[in-house]
């Protein structure tokens, strides 16, 4: 066998290996995008379910029929519904407001309390949040911002304390060459016209990618929501009403309706994802982990 | 402990390394103990070597004012309205008319009720007119403690206004005797979007956080200290005050709590849990995404954006659907039980205890975490997988190294460095992470030996879930929760402490711009 031979023919051994393990990994990733996509297929054929509105052992619907859209129209649904796109409208100009103002400043000015100022963040972030709702509840109360007037409360409460979520825009800011700035201030531009004619255009990306999760926050909001609007319909968010459906008196009439629900919920906020993802990766990747 | 010369130390293996840094960490405790009296010593020798020289300041500053400088110090703002700073002048002159307007029609109140929480709760009143009883209101607990710590803030905040006040006036002085020319209230305007356009910025957020964030934390700390809960809510029906540290004698005591077990073993148990939790999460979700990530990335995979797609997809959907929806799936009468039970497949006479049994029940938890948090560990570690230098691994392949040995020797290392700062607010993040329990299992199944304790105590409860339910338990045990909290505050923050000693990748944030 010659040296020419023997080489070609460790260099088929690879590739075969290389195909095996590549073969591997398809059977492997089709099974992950199938144990991740299952349960929301199973919430979309269990929402067109007619026979019957409880929990049953299988999932193709035997008589399909859109009842539990029906249902959810007739429902408080709606309100609930449209209290939640209130709430999440809102964050998504306040608290990207807050949040751009609050990131931009410490990574690009350098004042004499920045450091006690970020420290002290930080240790404000190790106290669990949910502590202040009781105080907050009550705060809320005495200014008439619960129960059915709950929407106002929770965009207030929302948007004020989001400074504390600076990090991953900040850390995106840091990227952002600062020869940038320095070169426009030698220029004459004020601090103002540096951030709004050079940063934000540059800053496009973490823009998008606030304004996004500051949008989705809301619709997975529940904890501070059921406690604002406690035994209240009208003051309900998504989260709160739905889940109010699988307590164990109501899930037998209400479950399908439910899944009715998770895929009005769902789809818009979907696909305005898919649309923006690009970005969103962007954010994750970029300011995530440097925080 | 012996300590290693800095030779000695590279020449030790990575993880003896760690060990070594680990061991020294806790080795050096009580020299940073000692220290940190020590420190404090001198904190409190220079504080008050400043204070003095700040009343130094603020004397010589009146003896060497002149007449606009000393009615300045009643007046606030006197000496910049007389020097033609009209902005600064009102600004200083509204503060001072604010402020003791406050103080003297209801703070006061507030404060002078402070050391006791209120006098009087509400009595039930004969009234003889109408010949019935009707109940009169007086002092409330809640509001005394909630508007005096506010102003005890407000009286900081006019100290400090009130020495800026000063310190004007010096200045001042100094620039007319020289004969400078003073900035006008157009200079300062100016300045507001210039060189201290910082302050712009940051007026609105930060407002937010000290009205929103800051006080309720006070606040919370004070209850504490407090016995205020549903039985006395410090106006309806009993006023609350306060009671020392007895409710941390309560969380730590180890008598048995309303024929349970101690509130202490009820706690050591949560907090056992949720360490264990916080670390599997973490890691579980930490390996499994970079793994996954890594199987997208390899070469010769096709369709890459397609699997990207299907799992963020996945991070799309609300939490809280698919939590409950999951939750409900493998409930006794849900899906799977169904699908695999007598009326369907048949596989199983008896429902699988998902949320029953204990172990069952904290190991479906912890799987259907890694079923959520996958998707964006993978976003996460696919941009950075991608960053690591391909020469790397060309030159690992010639020197022979498998895949197994090339993750061991480049990946990880690269990741852990990058992802160190991640993993800790990842580790503290799941510490606290309300929705996934609570959605999935709402601490079930409950824990009968715990049945003394506040609040329906289950296996699968974190330290946050369990103060929620304190909270909004029957009887509201507000000031348990709070030391609860506080609690959970300690560890959080002596677990980042510990880690960032320990961590090769906390790096100094300049570097990077």
């Amino acid at each position: 066998m010659s040296k020419n031979e023997n080489t070609s023919k460790r260099h088929m051994g690879i590739k075969a290996a290389n195909r095996l393990s590549n073969g591997a990994i398809y059977v492997l990733l089709i099974l992950i995008s199938v144990i991740w996509l299952i349960p929301f297929v199973f919430i979309v054929l269990q929402s067109f379910r007619v026979e019957s509105t409880y929990q049953v052992g299988y999932v193709v619907p035997h008589q399909w029929g859109l009842q539990n859209y029906i249902n959810l129209w007739n429902s408080d649904f709606k309100r609930w519904y449209l209290n939640t796109f209130i709430i999440a409208l809102a964050s998504a100009v306040l608290v990207t407001i807050i949040q751009l103002c609050m990131s931009y400043t410490l990574s690009r000015f350098r004042f004499k309390m920045r450091g006690p100022l970020m420290r002290f963040m930080l240790i404000l972030g190790m106290f669990p949040g949910m502590l202040t709702m009781i105080i907050l509840y009550r705060v809320l109360s005495d200014l008439g911002l619960t129960q059915a007037n709950a929407v106002p409360g929770l965009i207030l409460v929302g948007f004020a304390s989001s400074g504390m979520g600076y990090y991953v825009s900040k850390g995106f800011f840091d990227t952002i060459s600062r020869s940038l700035d320095e070169a426009a201030r030698v220029d004459g531009a004020t601090r103002l016209q540096v951030l709004y004619k050079i940063i934000l255009p540059l800053a496009k990306p973490i823009v998008i990618y606030t304004i996004l999760t500051a949008f989705m926050g809301p619709w997975g909001d529940y904890v501070f929501a059921r406690y604002v609007a406690f035994g209240t319909s009208a003051g309900y968010n998504v989260a709160v009403g739905m889940y109010s459906w699988l307590t164990n008196d109501q899930i037998n009439r209400m479950y399908t309706t439910f899944c009715a629900g998770g895929v009005i919920v769902a789809v818009p906020v979907t696909i305005l994802f898919l649309c923006l993802q690009k970005y969103y990766v962007e954010g994750v990747t970029g300011g995530a982990v440097k925080g | 402990m012996k300590q290693y010369s800095d030779l000695e130390f590279l020449r030790l293996s990575k993880w003896q390394r760690f060990c070594y840094k680990f061991l020294a960490f806790f080795a050096a405790i009580p020299r940073a103990i000692a220290n940190f009296f020590i420190n404090i010593g001198k904190g409190i020798k220079k504080c008050c070597l400043r204070v003095a020289a700040e009343f130094r300041d603020i004397g010589q500053t009146f003896v060497n004012g002149d007449w606009k400088t000393k009615v300045s110090f009643l007046v606030m703002g006197f000496g910049n309205l007389t020097h033609g700073q009209i902005l600064r002048g009102v600004m200083f002159l509204l503060f001072e008319a604010v402020f003791i307007f406050y103080m003297i029609f209801t703070g006061g109140y507030w404060l002078s009720m402070l050391p006791s929480l209120g006098k009087q709760g509400p009595t039930n009143d004969y009234d003889a007119i109408y010949d019935s009883y009707t109940t009169h209101y007086h002092d409330n607990s809640f509001k005394i403690l909630l508007y005096g710590v506010l102003t005890i803030f407000f009286i900081v905040a006019f100290i400090y206004t009130w020495r800026m006040n000063v310190k004007q006036c010096k200045i001042i002085d100094q620039i007319t005797k020289k004969g400078g020319k003073l900035k006008g209230s157009r200079d300062d305007l100016r300045s507001l979007v210039d060189e201290s356009f910082y302050k712009t910025l940051l007026a609105l957020p930060l407002t937010g956080i000290l009205v929103f964030t800051v006080l309720p934390i006070v606040f919370m700390i004070l209850v504490a200290f407090t016995n205020y809960d549903g039985a006395h809510n410090g106006f309806s029906n009993n006023l609350f005050t306060w009671v020392g540290l007895d409710n941390f004698n309560t969380l730590f005591s180890w008598q048995s709590a309303g024929g349970g077990q101690s509130y202490s073993a009820t706690f050591g148990e949560i907090l056992t849990w949720t360490l264990i939790w916080a670390f599997l999460a973490t890691f579980t979700n930490y390996f499994l995404g970079m793994f996954v990530a890594m199987m997208i990335n390899k070469k010769g995979i096709r369709l890459k954006k397609m699997w990207r797609t299907i799992l963020v997809l996945t991070v799309a959907i609300p939490q809280f659907i698919s939590l409950l929806y999951v939750s409900k799936m493998f409930a006794r009468n849900g899906l799977i039980n169904l699908a695999l039970g007598p009326q369907g497949l048949g596989w199983i006479s008896q429902p699988l205890p998902f949320w029953e049994d204990p172990t069952w029940a904290r190991v479906t938890v912890i799987l259907v975490n890694v079923w959520i948090g996958i998707p964006y560990l993978m976003l996460i570690t696919t941009g950075i997988l991608m960053n690591i230098p391909a020469d790397l691994y060309e030159s690992a392949k010639i020197d022979g190294a498998n895949a197994w040995q090339q993750y061991r020797k480049i990946t990880l290392p690269y990741m852990l460095f990058i992802t160190g700062p991640y993993l800790l607010t990842s580790f503290t993040g799941n510490m606290n992470n309300f929705n996934v329990i609570y959605l999935l299992t709402g601490g079930a199944p409950t824990n009968p030996a715990a049945s003394g304790a506040a609040g329906s105590v289950g296996y699968t409860d974190l330290l946050i879930t369990w103060l929620f339910k304190i909270t909004t338990g029957a009887e509201s045990q507000y000031y348990l929760a709070s030391v609860v909290g506080i609690m959970v505050f300690v560890v959080v923050a002596v677990i980042s402490l510990v880690v960032y000693n320990v961590l090769p990748s906390i790096k100094n944030e300049e570097d990077y711009q």
